[in-house]
């Protein structure tokens, strides 16, 4: 049920930047001022680019002042009566660029418009943004990482029934957020481009896909794989839009809990392959959950005017100090569970070993992050846990605890 | 003068142009289309052999596409009341962000002015350029921003929430009693 799971993009309208995304451009908007018709050349930034970065132009915003020279007269001046027409074919003339230029803007304004007619042949690409299936993907793939963690032989035909069935209940969770986010979405700048919000579908539509999209995919993971994993997906589901969604504007708990919605999908690749809620599921989980903090916290730094303005709680604009430390703290505590998965028989000794360099690096910008509490130290941090974590998790499956050990020890034990 | 220019201008236009002066023409106009008009007095007139809602683009203020709902010539009840409900939520949405962001820059502008004056600064630097504040000066303000408004925000979204889910509603039934209809109409066929 992951939506968020991955949290790579974190919770709903904040996250997925993706890396085309670090390249955005400046456009400039001329307006008309007075009567005078000087020209104002504002450089604003792209609306593409995530909110994220493109608060670094802030404070580089200038406005130039250009004066343009009233469009000349139409009719060479003979006489004072002359002098008078000219005054007159000047004031028209400029009347006729006004309009002109209202009739432009106006007819660019029309183009705009669109007729909410669904086009079948756009419906894929819409459901795929609906679905947020870039982020369904990550989840999906963590729940794989779940999967092969767990100490079992590997059953092709489970891992794919259970890829499917998080997939369908992730893009499930996904349509339902963007359905209830549609207003505070257009307000958004990385969110303002969604089907929803454009109109590209209907509400009704929408939750009709994610209808159809929850029912087999929780039937698919209870009935074709094993019910604890179908009832973690429903939960997480459950989770993810009715708690989260709504309390992303009630609370700054929103993000434990969305944490929480994240750590889920591991612990299901992990059940659906053994059936049981392991310790080394939980650790898992545990090591998902850490991961969001110093990822959204870093994240949401940069995002506090448009959180502010639209209403969200979120620790970075209520609370910074704690947003800082938390995030600090579970840099650290993935040291921790690194630590603990040996212990739990999940992997050998070699995992903390090699995965040290690694979160030390990760808590050292958790720990600049803390200190420093600025633009450049959150977006090393959120940068550096875009590649942490994938990286964290092929180590760790470098070090899995092979079964042939595991018997080996377990004979010599008993 | 002005007059036959702007008489002139609309007659080589070719195209159907609804001024932005003419609001409420253009209502009228919309609304002999088959399409609600536009409460704010948009110039838009969909074109009249279209059957469907047309959605612009995002209004300056509220970020709210704005949508011009289209009137079936056999709306039922039931149709009219999902409509006249999803006007109305679209006009009152407008109000909530329109003001919510208006308020935001005015207060963020007066914050910066009482934070530059208390540090001995102008709203304008040598070159004219406008001073701003960084992140972290400004996060005083962001912060009072969303407890002061928190409480409208709760109104707001149980408010947002009841709609959402209402037009939703509303919407199956509707589509649900067009099947209903379309069916109806087949059986009589076939019994001819």
């Amino acid at each position: 049920m992951p939506c968020k799971f991955m949290h790579c993009c974190g919770v709903a309208n904040k996250r997925w930047i993706t890396f085309q995304h670090l390249n955005f451009l400046k456009r400039m908007y001329v307006t008309q001022y007075n009567k005078d018709l000087s020209q104002q050349a504002k450089p604003k930034s792209d609306p593409v680019a995530p909110p994220f970065l493109e608060k670094k132009h802030l404070g580089q915003e200038k406005t130039v002042l250009r004066e343009i020279r009233p469009a000349s007269p139409l009719h060479p001046p003979l006489s004072e009566t002359s002098n008078r027409n000219e005054f007159k074919a000047v004031k028209s003339a400029a009347i006729v660029e006004d309009l002109a230029t209202a009739v432009g803007a106006e007819s660019k304004e029309e183009k705009q418009w669109k007729e909410m007619k669904l086009q079948l042949d756009d419906l894929p690409g819409i459901l795929a943004r609906l679905s947020k299936i870039k982020l369904t993907a990550l989840v999906v793939s963590t729940a794989s990482a779940g999967f092969a963690m767990a100490p079992v032989p590997f059953d092709l035909t489970c891992f794919l029934l259970t890829s499917i069935g998080t997939g369908l209940a992730s893009c499930a969770a996904n349509s339902i957020n963007q359905f209830f986010e549609v207003p505070f979405d257009s307000n958004m700048n990385r969110t303002k481009n969604r089907p929803l919000v454009r109109g590209q579908i209907s509400p009704l539509l929408a939750v009709s896909f994610a209808a159809s999209c929850a029912v087999p995919g929780i039937a698919l993971l209870t009935l074709g794989v094993n019910p604890l994993t179908g009832a973690l997906g429903a939960f997480n589901i459950f989770l993810y839009t009715c708690c989260y969604t709504p309390m992303k504007r009630m609370s700054i708990v929103n993000t434990w809990v969305g944490a929480v919605v994240g750590a889920i999908p591991p612990i299901m690749g992990w059940t659906a392959a053994t059936g049981s809620l392991d310790a080394g599921a939980l650790l898992l989980g545990g090591i998902l959950y850490s991961w969001q903090f110093p990822h959204f916290n870093a994240l949401s730094w940069g995002l506090r005017e448009d959180y502010s303005r639209g209403g969200y709680c979120m620790m970075s604009v209520t609370h910074p100090a704690m947003c800082r430390r938390v995030a600090l703290r579970h840099c650290l505590a993935l040291i921790g569970l690194s630590t603990m998965a040996p212990i739990l028989d999940v992997t050998t000794w070699n995992f903390p070993l090699i995965s040290l360099p690694i979160n030390l690096y990760i808590s050292y910008l958790g720990f600049r992050f803390y200190r420093d509490a600025d633009r450049s130290s959150s977006r090393k941090l959120f940068f550096c846990s875009l590649w942490h974590l994938p990286m964290l998790l092929l180590l760790m499956l470098t070090c899995k605890k092979s079964l042939i050990e595991k018997e080996n020890k377990s004979e010599l034990l008993s | 003068m002005a007059a036959a220019l702007r008489a002139g201008l609309r007659a080589g236009s070719g195209t159907r142009r609804c001024f932005s002066g003419a609001g409420g023409g253009a209502g009228l106009l919309a609304a002999e289309r088959g399409h609600e008009p536009e409460s704010r007095g948009s110039s838009f007139c969909p074109p009249a052999h279209s059957c469907n809602d047309w959605i612009g683009p995002p209004d300056r203020q509220s970020n709210l596409r704005p949508i011009v709902f289209h009137i079936p010539k056999n709306e039922s009840p039931l149709g009219r009341r999902l409509r006249e409900f999803r006007q109305e939520t679209q006009v009152w949405n407008q109000q909530f962000w329109a003001s919510q962001n208006v308020s935001f820059r005015k207060e963020k502008e007066e914050f910066v002015y009482s934070r530059l004056k208390a540090k001995g600064l102008e709203m304008k630097d040598e070159t004219g350029q406008k001073v701003t504040l960084n992140a972290e000066e400004m996060a005083d303000f962001y912060k009072d921003f969303l407890s002061k408004n928190f409480k409208k925000h709760m109104c707001y979204n149980r408010e947002w929430y009841k709609r959402n889910f209402t037009i939703t509603f509303l919407m199956g039934q509707v589509a649900f009693e067009r099947a209903w209809r379309r069916l109806g109409w087949k059986k009589t066929k076939v019994g001819n």
